[in-house]
């Protein structure tokens, strides 16, 4: 089969969205730019499944197909023995990856014409969606680092033009101005491993990489290792891991469905959808594989355990985003990447379903956040709350839910993978432990109890907001479905790799399963013992571990540590250093003392221009005289006379 | 051929009187206030190139300077007529002829 999959469009139908109403939307009717805002996801989604549906129809021969590359005919950048071009490639992985971007994205486009229709901005809104979409499409079929860096930085772009949607509110503007430059920093890692790239390999083509590496099978660690370091902090930047992961809690700043798109189903995973993509390179660093487990653990533990104390519905959220995509880089870490993958697409549906439902809460309470004045909400918001509830239970990890299969399927790749996988795993438990306590706490503050704030009078969302809702929820439930089997793995096993089989078989995988169960049995327990039963009781903890408590609510202090260590000194080296001494100083002086030459000259000069036509006579007839003496004079004669002779080189 | 420029006399001196008359001819034009005076200034710097004019071609046996001396007169003569009209124009506008008056070109 050689069907032409044009995936140039699936980019370009939203960015062709973008333009129309970013530039036209202010002056086209409401219908029309909700219909050209919808429509460019909805071509994107078709032309994504319609291909995805021939696979399922034709196995054999589709899958002979892939990788489909499609490649501009005109060179992006040709110079000396470096060539780079607009490819663009469709295998497992950016199929799977496509799917999720663009059918979530669709269903959040969808929500929020309900949740944003009393926006002024509501063109600017869908114009930066579609060029959100844009980036992240062409993030996911680049078929070189470079190509996939303009997306990378682009939807670093639409995520800062997205958080600070409501710039009038200096929070927003500030959030957003964070987001970017922590990204930017993460970026400078990405740019550092490309160049290593092109000086070791002298190509970005991922798939020129991977050959290079299959021919070179003993090649490993050195500059190996540092490529895939530079590339990991890259990750860490996007994907809100530590060290870098501080601008996402802030990123909630942003209109609610926009945290759901990019703040936690799509751009996030960027981090670890380029590390799956690279993955041949960190196969060869076991170094720097072992740093991504160890990274995605602690990110993973760290997040869950500022969550647990968060006030703020989408705060909880957000760090629940840090600590799942956690679990992914640690699914990485340990070199299952289709686990990793496999939990990215689960964790998309549920967590943009909790975000969405979030929205709704949020909606419904006239723009409050705060779980403490919320409660009682069941009965008020009969939707929501089962399609919540449907989203907590999944990320939770009970079965049969989604979540549990996938996060399942990472912890049992930590425990079969090393000693220090061991040690990860446990990491893991305590962790889904702390996830299914803070997500079940945030229902109980929610929909349980007394409504404790009696001036809200709660109603329940538009259908555009709740029938997006009630689809990701059955894709919540659902999704792990497509794991039965290990069908997920197989398709992803051509771009990625197989799952790592262990040898210990079903048996330790059916032990492990009971512990994770457990551990989410146990979070519920406990959230309900604290926040059902005796909603006093985590006060008085609280009040009887002080020290602890204010640390968890103050994260750690980590954005203070932070802006200590070095968002202080290097304001200060700006201010004093570059602001004073080099731009008012060296800059401002030279650029005085330029100004000040050319106006002293031009004061001399100026004398000459006296409007006087008799002195400019004079002047010329000078001038014409001295002319004469110049031309008709033989200087080096006449200077002989007085006994000076010119020494004229080649004149002689 | 040469009855009109007296033989004993030597070249140097007809080249230092039309010298002198040059630089008279910018003095006058430099330190004089009237307008027909700086005129007059001009038509005298003219007539000492026409001079050195003659005198080369006398010299040099070569008729091409005494060409030159009439085209220098003709346009001396058109210059006379146009350059005394708009002296008139400017002494009926302005009531002056000192030229550090009539420095500007607005009136």
């Amino acid at each position: 089969m050689n069907a032409p999959l044009h995936l140039w469009m699936i980019p370009l139908l939203p960015f062709a969205g973008f333009l129309i109403n970013g530039l036209l939307g202010r002056r086209l009717p409401k219908p029309v730019v909700t219909t050209v805002a919808l429509l460019a996801p909805l071509a994107s989604f078709t032309i994504v499944a319609v291909a995805a549906l021939n696979f399922f129809w034709h196995v054999g021969t589709f899958a002979s197909v892939l990788p489909f590359t499609e490649t501009c005919p005109i060179a992006w950048i040709s110079v000396g023995t470096l060539h780079i071009d607009f490819s663009l490639v469709l295998d497992q992985l950016s199929l799977v990856m496509l799917l999720v971007i663009t059918g979530v994205g669709f269903l959040i486009h969808i929500y929020s014409v309900g949740y944003m229709t009393h926006d002024e901005g509501y063109a600017r809104y869908f114009s930066y969606l579609n060029l959100f979409l844009f980036f992240m499409t062409t993030l996911v079929l680049a078929g070189n680092a470079l190509l996939m860096f303009v997306g990378w930085e682009g939807v670093g772009l639409a995520s800062y033009l997205l958080i600070g949607f409501w710039f009038t509110k200096p929070s927003a503007a500030a959030a957003g101005k964070k987001a970017f430059v922590v990204n930017r920093i993460g970026d400078v890692g990405f740019l550092i491993g490309m160049f290593l790239l092109l000086a070791n390999f002298g190509t970005l083509t991922f798939s020129e990489i991977a050959d290079k590496l299959a021919a070179n099978p003993g090649w490993t660690g050195g500059v190996l290792t540092a490529t895939a370091l530079c590339l990991l902090f890259g990750a860490t930047g996007k994907s809100a891991q530590l060290p870098l992961y501080i601008w996402l809690p802030d990123a909630m700043e942003g209109p609610t469905p926009v945290s759901a798109l990019i703040h936690a189903a799509t751009m996030v995973t960027a981090g670890v959808y380029m590390i799956a993509r690279t993955h041949v390179l960190f196969d060869h660093a076991p170094f720097a594989l072992s740093t991504v487990a160890i990274i995605g653990a602690a990110t993973a533990l760290f997040a869950a355990t500022m969550a647990l104390v968060q006030t703020d519905i989408k705060r909880v959220l957000a760090y629940s985003t840090i600590s799942q995509l956690g679990y992914m880089f640690l699914g990485c870490g340990v070199a299952a990447y289709s686990a990793a993958i496999f939990h990215l697409m689960t964790h998309a549906f549920f967590k943009a379903l909790l975000f969405l439902a979030a929205g709704s809460v949020i909606h419904a309470m006239g723009d409050e956040q705060d779980m403490r004045k919320m409660g009682g909400l069941r009965k008020k918001l009969p939707i929501t709350y089962a399609t919540m509830t449907m989203g907590v239970i999944a990320i939770a990890g009970i079965p049969p839910w989604s979540g549990f299969f996938s996060k399942d399927a990472i912890l049992y790749a930590a425990y079969t993978h090393s000693s220090l996988g061991k040690a990860l795993w446990f990491v893991g438990l305590v962790t889904a432990a702390l996830t299914s306590f803070y997500m079940f706490r945030l229902w109980y503050l929610t929909f349980f109890g007394e409504s404790r704030n009696p001036e809200a009078h709660p109603h329940e969302s538009p259908w555009s907001m709740l029938g997006p809702l009630v689809i990701l929820a059955l894709l919540s439930f659902a999704g792990g479905w497509v794991a039965q089997g290990g069908r997920i793995y197989a398709f992803l096993a051509p771009a990625i790799g197989a799952r790592p089989e262990a040898a210990a078989g079903d048996r330790l995988e059916g032990i492990l399963s009971i512990f994770a169960i457990a551990a989410a049995a146990l979070g519920w327990f406990v959230a309900y013992r604290f926040y059902r039963q005796k909603p006093s009781r985590p006060a008085e903890l609280a009040a009887a571990l002080p020290a602890g408590y204010k640390l968890l609510a103050n994260k750690y202090y980590v954005d203070e540590f932070y802006g200590a260590t070095v968002v202080k000194p290097l304001l200060a080296f700006s201010t004093y250093f570059l602001g004073w001494v080099v731009d008012t100083a060296i800059l401002g002086g030279l650029a005085w003392l330029l100004g000040g030459v050319a106006t002293f000259c031009g004061a001399l000069l100026q004398r000459w221009q006296s409007g006087n036509i008799r002195s400019y006579a004079a002047w010329l007839a000078a001038g014409a005289a001295a002319l004469l003496l110049f031309v008709a004079v033989s200087w080096p004669a006449f200077l002989a006379t007085f006994g000076i002779h010119l020494n004229l080189a080649g004149r002689q | 051929m040469s009855s009109f420029l007296a033989q004993d006399v030597p070249l140097q001196f007809y080249l230092l009187l039309s010298a002198i008359l040059f630089a008279l001819g910018i003095l006058g034009f430099i330190i004089k206030r009237n307008l027909i005076t700086v005129f007059m200034s001009i038509e005298l710097m003219l007539n000492a190139v026409n001079l050195s004019f003659v005198t080369f071609a006398h010299q040099w046996h070569a008729v091409k300077g005494q060409i030159f001396v009439f085209f220098v007169m003709m346009v001396a003569a058109a210059e006379a007529a146009v350059g005394l009209a708009i002296i008139i124009a400017v002494f009926r506008a302005r009531a002056t002829l000192a030229v550090d008056r009539i420095d500007l070109m607005k009136l």
